[in-house]
């Protein structure tokens, strides 16, 4: 349908947005990629030296970079198990007929809006504080001692604070999948016998795979960069407790000015992050031919 | 699962799914009490929930000593400035893909998709260097390029796949009528497209609200929106629950509103069309 005057037209209008991309990621990316070989440090301009390897070597032998590593999967894996499965449970949930259902969506999914910051003090002012936030309070009047969060567990600390904000996200998705879901196929396997349990993992399961699949590779890219919530409460500490790569990489370049390793730190979150970008884009192409 | 339910039944499940609602929910409205609270009941134990003496003074107080409305207009200038910009450059490169697919479309749609991917601690270092090299750090003009940016692939795919709903019928009957390219699209095309393009924008506004990675890492002072500003009180002087409460009240509430407005189209395009 398309003839060649309608090709071209076509191309004009979608260069800009095509070179603007291209300039806002790809170029500055060959810059990381060309600093991460360079001794390059801010505090000594015009020393800059081609190192080859070095920061590689040096970044990926810190023990920094292994604690920061173990913080970055454990605080992505534990959001994800949390948010998936609350988000099945809290899915369901909101797929039956209840009273005020739709008030009660808003007030489910609200966290997702609240902005990052603000969602890392209040938590931390209002419900964490170990001598006057809500936490104590509760466990101090059921008889246990209050926990300082944020000495004691920070990344639990942080894990918690991350999940609340990225459920409604699951909920949000696996609840627009679930009301897709065909009745009649449910009534059917009723019909013949099958429990709610049954129903479950045959029938519901399977349909939400492939949004599961997506809320979790979604997550996934968001949750590699965690970093506002950390940048204000813990700073990455105590010690490295609360480091993640994406922190890790801030401390390097805009405390420590040190370019070349905060370039090659960049590079390993790339590839990070390009190891699941890869299966996500994999199943959004797919779904884009149908 | 719960088809076969007694009355009871039904209300005993409502009541427990409200219970869980409200404990989600309960951080928010946590903070919004304690914005009307004196700094003192703020951080009384045991808490007061309704019998303390409500007060404005925090919303008052916020704004005397930090210039609260410099912030929430930066946060205004900077979301609503990089959607717009965004719009100029998505509506038409989508409209293209949607009506004039080529070969290519597809991989520049995924190639597009893939740079969203990219974390944005990878370009940190030379963003940051150029910024500074160029005198754009703490400006507003280069954080709403550094945020449309961002958020473009999210936009040309949202716009893609609303503008693929539109039945090509229609434009070519258009045509047929001697409608030319500018008026197809004023006239026909638009008038279609307007709620694509409205959840479009909604979805960005929020979007750019909340960014705070290049926010904080790009700011100081001048351009510095309701992210960075709400970042301060992690270092804070005095009691300071009630004011923490008060600012957070403010700089939440508008987006609360919009997100709750555009709730269905989120999933749209948060997920690329992935889940409809």
């Amino acid at each position: 349908m398309s003839t060649r005057s309608s090709t071209l037209t076509g191309r004009i209008m979608s260069a800009p947005s095509i070179i603007a991309l291209f300039l806002w990621m790809i170029v500055p990316l060959g810059m990381t990629i060309y600093f991460s070989f360079l001794r390059y440090n801010l505090l000594s301009p015009g020393m800059e030296e081609w190192v080859g390897t070095l920061n590689y070597e040096f970044f990926l032998t810190d023990p920094a970079f292994f604690a920061s590593l173990a913080n970055t999967l454990l605080l992505v894996g534990s959001v994800l198990v949390i948010t998936v499965i609350g988000g099945v449970l809290l899915g369901l949930m909101l797929d039956q007929p209840i009273f005020g259902r739709g008030i009660l969506r808003l007030l489910v999914i609200a966290p997702f809006f609240i902005m990052p910051t603000v969602n890392a003090l209040v938590w931390k002012n209002l419900l964490m504080h170990p001598v006057s936030g809500m936490f104590a309070w509760i466990a101090n009047s059921l008889g246990f001692q209050s926990i300082d969060w944020f000495s004691e567990a920070p990344l639990t600390a942080i894990i918690i604070m991350v999940s609340w904000q990225w459920l409604p996200f699951a909920v949000l998705i696996l609840l627009t999948a679930l009301q897709s879901l065909d009745r009649d196929q449910k009534e059917a396997a009723q019909m013949d016998g099958a429990g709610p349990v049954s129903i479950f993992f045959y029938i519901t399961l399977p349909h939400l795979s492939r949004a599961i699949t997506v809320v979790v590779l979604i997550e996934t890219i968001f949750l590699l960069t965690v970093f506002a919530e950390i940048f204000v409460t813990t700073g990455g500490g105590p010690g490295l407790a609360t480091t993640n790569i994406a922190f890790l990489v801030y401390t390097q370049a805009l405390l420590q000015y040190d370019v070349g390793g905060a370039s090659a730190g960049g590079i390993v979150a790339v590839v990070l992050a390009n190891i699941v970008a890869i299966f996500l884009i994999r199943l959004i192409g797919k779904n884009l031919d149908r | 699962m719960e088809n076969k339910q007694t009355p009871l039944g039904h209300i005993g499940f409502s009541i427990f799914a409200w219970i869980v609602g409200l404990l989600i929910f309960f951080p928010i409205f946590w903070m919004v009490l304690t914005s009307f609270k004196t700094e003192l009941e703020a951080v009384s134990i045991p808490p007061s929930f309704i019998s303390f003496d409500w007060t404005l003074e925090n919303y008052a107080e916020v704004q005397a000593r930090s210039d609260y409305f410099r912030f929430a207009m930066n946060s205004v200038i900077l979301s609503v400035g990089s959607t717009l910009v965004g719009l100029l450059f998505a509506v038409p490169c989508a409209w293209a893909m949607a009506f004039n697919p080529t070969k290519r479309t597809k991989d520049a749609l995924l190639w597009m998709l893939s740079t969203k991917m990219m974390p944005p601690v990878g370009v940190l270092v030379p963003i940051y260097l150029v910024f500074r090299d160029w005198g754009l750090l703490d400006t507003r003009f280069g954080l709403i390029m550094v945020l449309f940016l961002m958020n473009l692939p999210i936009m040309v795919w949202m716009l893609y796949t609303y503008f693929k709903e539109i039945p090509s019928d229609i434009l070519e009957a258009a045509r047929m009528d001697g409608a030319t390219l500018p008026k197809e699209i004023i006239f026909v095309l638009l008038p279609m497209a307007v709620p694509g393009i409205a959840s479009t924008m909604l979805l960005n506004i929020i979007l750019a609200w909340n960014e705070a990675f290049w926010t904080l890492n790009l700011t100081t002072a001048d351009a510095a929106p309701l992210t960075a500003f709400i970042a301060s009180y992690s270092s804070p002087e005095g009691l300071f629950w009630s004011k923490l409460s008060a600012a957070s009240t403010l700089a939440v509430a508008p987006i609360l509103i919009i997100g709750w407005f555009s709730q269905k189209q989120l999933v749209r395009g948060l997920t690329f069309g992935a889940v409809k």
